[in-house]
């Protein structure tokens, strides 16, 4: 036990002391602590953004799906993000770039040419974002008392892993999660690679004898069901996360960290093969299927733990449980930054238009402790399994897309009327089935499974869509009109 | 077809083509390289997948303007 928090305890302090280090020799301004300058490179921008796909939702959730309900979870491995960022974000940090933008409501501020919509869609992100990191800090908890063989508290290591983040994340910004990022990355790579291969072959002799010894007891538990999580839930799903990934107000901030278009083109390249490693977290969450036999409800996420504990002595448990922590506050640390950016420079720079943007900088560092706080209530009075708040989160953020994606078209369809009431359903549909968990097939009993199925996100960006066009279409002859009158005067002052 | 073109079709084949199978597997059999059917598919996409937009990479006008 003391050896397993031992270990976890120096990778604590390595990835502080890498923090705070990360600052030194740079003057802090809100473009250097939220963007670090513009000047991160293809490794740095890898690291922030593929390293997304490894928070505590990959290390928990994506084993506790597989065990919990099998073919479904491997969804997780599907990225499809990677096709859709190809595009999409050279454009987004072409237009960053161009404009000095420093979060994603500066975007649709500029974009649309609308300070309220610039705070919809803060609010809107700030929504997301701390579930997100509820997710995090709830992982962070699990992982640290399980590796100490429940001899630690989950609260206290939440406190701890918290403060962490916060004086990092005050100190160095986006700086201090880049560095940390690097051995964040190697470390869980070689612990979801061990883990991976040696559980299967350990307890079952192979990879494909587990399955067939999985597919024995639990007939059909390996592909998807008629009904419920079905192909057409699994379908949207994939389709809701690959829209859904760039839109989280942090990963859109670090694509304006990147040096280069190319540095993006070729980091989404990249993304599926360094996503392949998910491959590992499932084989582990499999081989608990078996072995760890009656984790129920939101206990799946236990799953990897509960096999490591079972299987391999402390060192080993230590290192686990030390890529679990870094899982959490790596991610957490960019959640929490974004967070307060969007907070001092989109919610309350609108309200407060005096303020200077020197006092934005300071303020933003000063909002870190306090969202921080809000999320821990929320951590220790909510429940529910992590990989449900996650998809919540997505279904959230993709309600962006249509927004984004029209402004990049030759000319752009949507008028700020339009992209606002877009959003607004499209985020009260997700967030009234997340309060009352309404599912189609209640509503709606009759209709076929494939449709009920579908991801509630996905229906929702649906009639997002249906709304923000017909919205627009009415709006956009009030525009034409006022083009013409401001056309006309500004011929009148050129002549 | 334009360079642009080509890339844009092979972008959606990269996008598409792992979802569309997904109807059509009803069981864990076959196996193929020890991983059940389902899997095994979505792990031959992202080969594909990345293979076609590594191709795009290659061909896309856009990309090379900012090189040059």
């Amino acid at each position: 036990m003391i050896i397993s928090v031992g270990i976890i305890a120096i990778f604590l302090g390595i990835a502080l002391l890498l923090g705070i280090m990360a600052s030194r020799g740079k003057d802090m301004s809100l473009e250097q602590w939220t963007v670090g300058g513009r000047g991160f490179g293809s490794i740095f921008i890898f690291l922030l953004m593929a390293g997304e796909i490894y928070t505590t939702n990959a290390f928990l959730g994506v084993s506790g799906w597989m065990y919990g309900k099998g073919g479904v979870a491997f969804f997780n491995i599907a990225m499809l993000n990677y096709v859709i960022a190809y595009w999409l974000t050279p454009k987004i940090w072409a237009y960053g770039k161009k404009h000095s933008l420093l979060s994603q409501s500066d975007f649709f501020e500029k974009a649309y040419n609308s300070k309220i919509l610039g705070t919809l869609v803060a609010i809107v992100g700030l929504a997301a974002l701390i579930p997100y990191l509820v997710i995090q800090l709830k992982g962070l908890g699990i992982i640290v008392s399980e590796a100490s063989y429940g001899a630690i508290d989950p609260k206290l290591t939440i406190w701890i892993g918290t403060i962490a983040m916060i004086v990092y994340v005050m100190v160095s910004g986006i700086h201090g999660s880049a560095w940390t990022a690097v051995i964040k990355d190697f470390l869980i790579l070689g612990v979801v690679l061990f883990l991976g291969i040696y559980l299967p072959f350990h307890y079952y002799g192979g990879i494909q004898p587990m399955w067939e010894a999985i597919e024995a007891v639990k007939p059909g538990f390996l592909t998807l069901p008629d009904s419920g999580f079905s192909a057409s839930w699994y379908i949207s799903t994939i389709m809701l996360t690959s829209l859904g990934f760039y839109m989280w107000p942090h990963t859109f901030v670090a694509t304006f960290s990147a040096k280069s278009g190319n540095a993006l083109r070729k980091n989404a390249i990249m993304l599926p093969i360094y996503a392949l490693f998910l491959l590992f977290i499932l084989f582990a969450g499999a081989a608990a299927i078996l072995q760890i036999p009656g984790l129920e409800g939101g206990a799946v996420d236990l799953a990897l733990f509960k096999i490591s504990t079972q299987t391999f002595n402390p060192v080993i448990v230590g290192f686990i449980g030390a890529a679990g922590l870094l899982t959490a506050i790596v991610p957490g640390s960019l959640i929490l930054m974004s967070a307060a950016t969007l907070f001092a420079k989109n919610v309350l720079k609108p309200i407060r238009p005096q303020t200077t943007d020197q006092q934005i900088a300071i303020i933003a560092r000063y909002s870190v402790p306090v969202i921080a706080l809000i999320a821990l209530y929320f951590t220790f009075s909510g429940g529910g399994a992590i990989t449900l708040l996650f998809l919540m989160g997505y279904g959230l953020v993709t309600q962006f897309v249509p927004a984004v994606v029209s402004n990049f078209m030759k000319k752009n369809p949507l008028t700020v009327q339009g992209v606002s009431a877009g959003i607004i359903v499209g985020v009260s549909i997700v967030g009234w089935q997340a309060a009352t968990g309404a599912h189609l097939s209640k509503l709606f009993p009759s209709w076929p499974s494939y449709i009920q199925d579908i991801n509630i996100g996905f229906l929702a960006l649906t009639v997002n869509i249906l709304v923000s066009l017909i919205v627009s279409a009415f709006t956009r002859k009030v525009a034409v009109k006022n083009d013409e009158t401001t056309n006309k005067k500004t011929v009148e002052n050129i002549s | 077809m334009t360079r642009k073109k080509l890339c844009y079709l092979l972008t959606f084949i990269a996008y598409f083509g792992m979802p569309l199978g997904i109807p059509f597997i009803k069981s864990a059999e076959p196996y193929i390289l020890g991983l059940p059917f389902l899997l095994f598919w979505m792990v031959l996409w992202i080969f594909l997948g990345t293979g076609l937009m590594i191709i795009v990479h290659r061909i896309n006008p856009s990309a090379k303007e900012e090189t040059e």
